[in-house]
């Protein structure tokens, strides 16, 4: 059990009377990539949003290593220092260049002297391909260009998890490919990752596991060979149908 | 799609400012509205001096540190509303039940009251325990009563923020209080700009009523030309135009401010 990176504990969510998260089970190991797919509304960005407490947890537990993030005296900020999140919508500070972006939490969460982090936010633009735009306003850069921007701002707090919310969703097709490739590039080099995506390209190149949720529940869960192509659960295939 | 299109033209709104330029269909033109306004005004407060100097020279001389004064009490009031709207607009945000409703209360209350009588009030009423000087009471009914409006626009600036800013500040290890200072009020500040602006026009137009607590400002001065002199209709009009040339000068920096936001800014 002590080698769990991420280890979800039987969590429910529910807002009022919804059950978003029925009693969902998963750990994700170190270095790990696993993918978390299933029909909109199935609960699974909320699950991941229970993982750095962007949403509370009602009933069960979840551990980053030996952190129980659900401790509700824990100090989650610490937490979340290690934790990388990347949005659907990037989010990132409209207000600040790229640089700027990536370089603020890294200065103000950690206090971090303002030359490394300014460094490491060069080398980090360079790793994701946007070198030339230190200087560009987030409203100056395209989709693609922008999520490559939030996944360096995450990885500027070195974190040892990331949890990516549907990174491709709200990207022009032919943008998909460059925010991919920059998550394919993580995951070889060994970043712990839980990723709700249906990128079933990316699923096959380099997820160890996929997981398929519906209504909430964990339906199954087992490598991108076993759950694409030789399904257990009927829920499951018809999902996979027709998405594919 | 439809439906969604349908339910945001129900829900338009009309809002109707106090301070920026109204829309002008002849807007662009030499002769646009504000161009023969503004330049109408400034034209007369020349031009009635030298055909006139008799009276209109006269109270040219008379009123220049009323404006003066106006100017200060409009300056400092809007600098000290600010401070008490940024407060009471985070605490109109706040999850504290007891901060939030203290806030609220006071908003309510407030703009519940005419201002002539919060100055009165201040001034005439508290004046009985706390002998208040005259500028100081009205600057302090005027910083009380803009703070309330004030509150509402920085409440209304920091909702207008996207949540996923919020939450990317969150899951970047910030604190709340460091991802309002950092992240939400810098982006707030860009739209409440204009709506501040507005503001500050209507304040300084309704800073003429300290003048019925004789703080000497550019309504006050006026008057006090007209009752020595008995030039009543010279002095109120320039003391009209003197206020109209300076008004429609904000507003058309407000105005400006808008478009340059409307554009994208940068």
């Amino acid at each position: 059990m002590a080698d769990s990176r991420i280890r979800i504990e039987n969590v429910t969510k529910r807002f009022g009377t919804v059950q978003a998260v029925r009693n969902a089970s998963l750990t994700v190991a170190p270095g790990e990539v696993v993918l978390v797919i299933g029909p909109s509304g199935s609960g699974k960005s909320t699950l991941l949003r229970c993982v750095n407490r962007l949403e509370t947890a009602t009933e069960g537990d979840i551990w980053i290593d030996n952190d129980r993030v659900t401790d509700p005296r824990g100090n989650i900020r610490m937490i979340r220092e290690e934790v990388g999140m990347v949005f659907q919508n990037f989010n990132l500070f409209p207000h600040l260049t790229a640089l700027d972006n990536i370089a603020l939490a890294p200065r103000k969460v950690k206090g971090e002297p303002k030359q490394t982090t300014y460094e490491r936010a060069r080398t980090l633009l360079a790793r994701v391909g946007l070198a030339d735009k230190e200087d560009a306003y987030p409203s100056q850069l395209s989709g693609g260009q922008q999520q490559r921007v939030a996944i360096a701002r995450a990885l500027a707090m070195e974190p040892k998890v990331m949890l990516f919310d549907e990174p491709t969703s709200a990207l022009d097709p032919e943008m998909i490919k460059e925010v991919l490739d920059v998550m394919l590039q993580l995951a070889q080099d060994g970043m712990t990752m839980l990723v709700v995506s249906h990128e079933m390209g990316f699923a096959r190149a380099a997820a160890d596991k996929v997981v398929f949720m519906d209504n909430g529940e964990v339906i199954e869960s087992g490598t991108p060979e076993q759950v694409f192509d030789s399904p257990k659960e009927e829920r499951t295939r018809k999902f996979l149908d027709h998405i594919l | 799609m439809a439906s969604v299109n349908e339910s945001e033209s129900r829900s338009t709104q009309i809002t109707v400012s106090d301070g920026a330029l109204i829309p002008d269909r002849g807007e662009g033109s030499i002769f646009s509205a504000w161009n023969i306004a503004f330049f109408g005004a400034l034209g007369l407060v020349i031009l009635l001096p030298v055909i006139s100097p008799e009276p209109y020279l006269e109270v040219i001389r008379f009123v220049p540190d009323g404006i003066l004064k106006t100017f200060q009490v409009t300056v400092i009031s809007i600098i000290f509303a600010l401070v008490i709207g940024l407060v009471t607009g985070l605490g109109r945000i706040s999850r504290n039940v007891f901060v939030n409703r203290l806030a609220t209360v006071y908003v309510e209350v407030i703009r519940g009251i005419p201002l002539l009588v919060q100055l009165f009030y201040i001034y005439f009423a508290l004046g009985r325990f706390l002998s208040l000087d005259r500028l100081v009471a009205a600057i302090t009914a005027m910083s009380i009563c803009y703070g309330a409006y004030m509150g509402e626009i920085f409440r209304a600036g920091i909702q207008s923020i996207p949540k996923g800013q919020m939450e990317a500040a969150l899951a970047l290890g910030m604190s709340r209080r460091q991802a309002l200072r950092l992240v939400i009020l810098p982006q707030t500040m860009r739209t409440i700009l204009p709506p501040i602006g507005n503001e500050f026009i209507a304040l300084l137009k309704d800073s003429s009523l300290v003048s019925i607590v004789a703080v000497s400002d550019l309504l006050r001065r006026g008057r006090e030309y007209a009752s020595t002199t008995f030039f009543y209709f010279e002095s109120y009009t320039m003391v009209a135009l003197i206020y109209l040339v300076i008004t429609l000068f904000f507003s058309k920096i407000v105005g400006i401010m808008e478009e340059r936001l409307e554009t994208g800014g940068r």
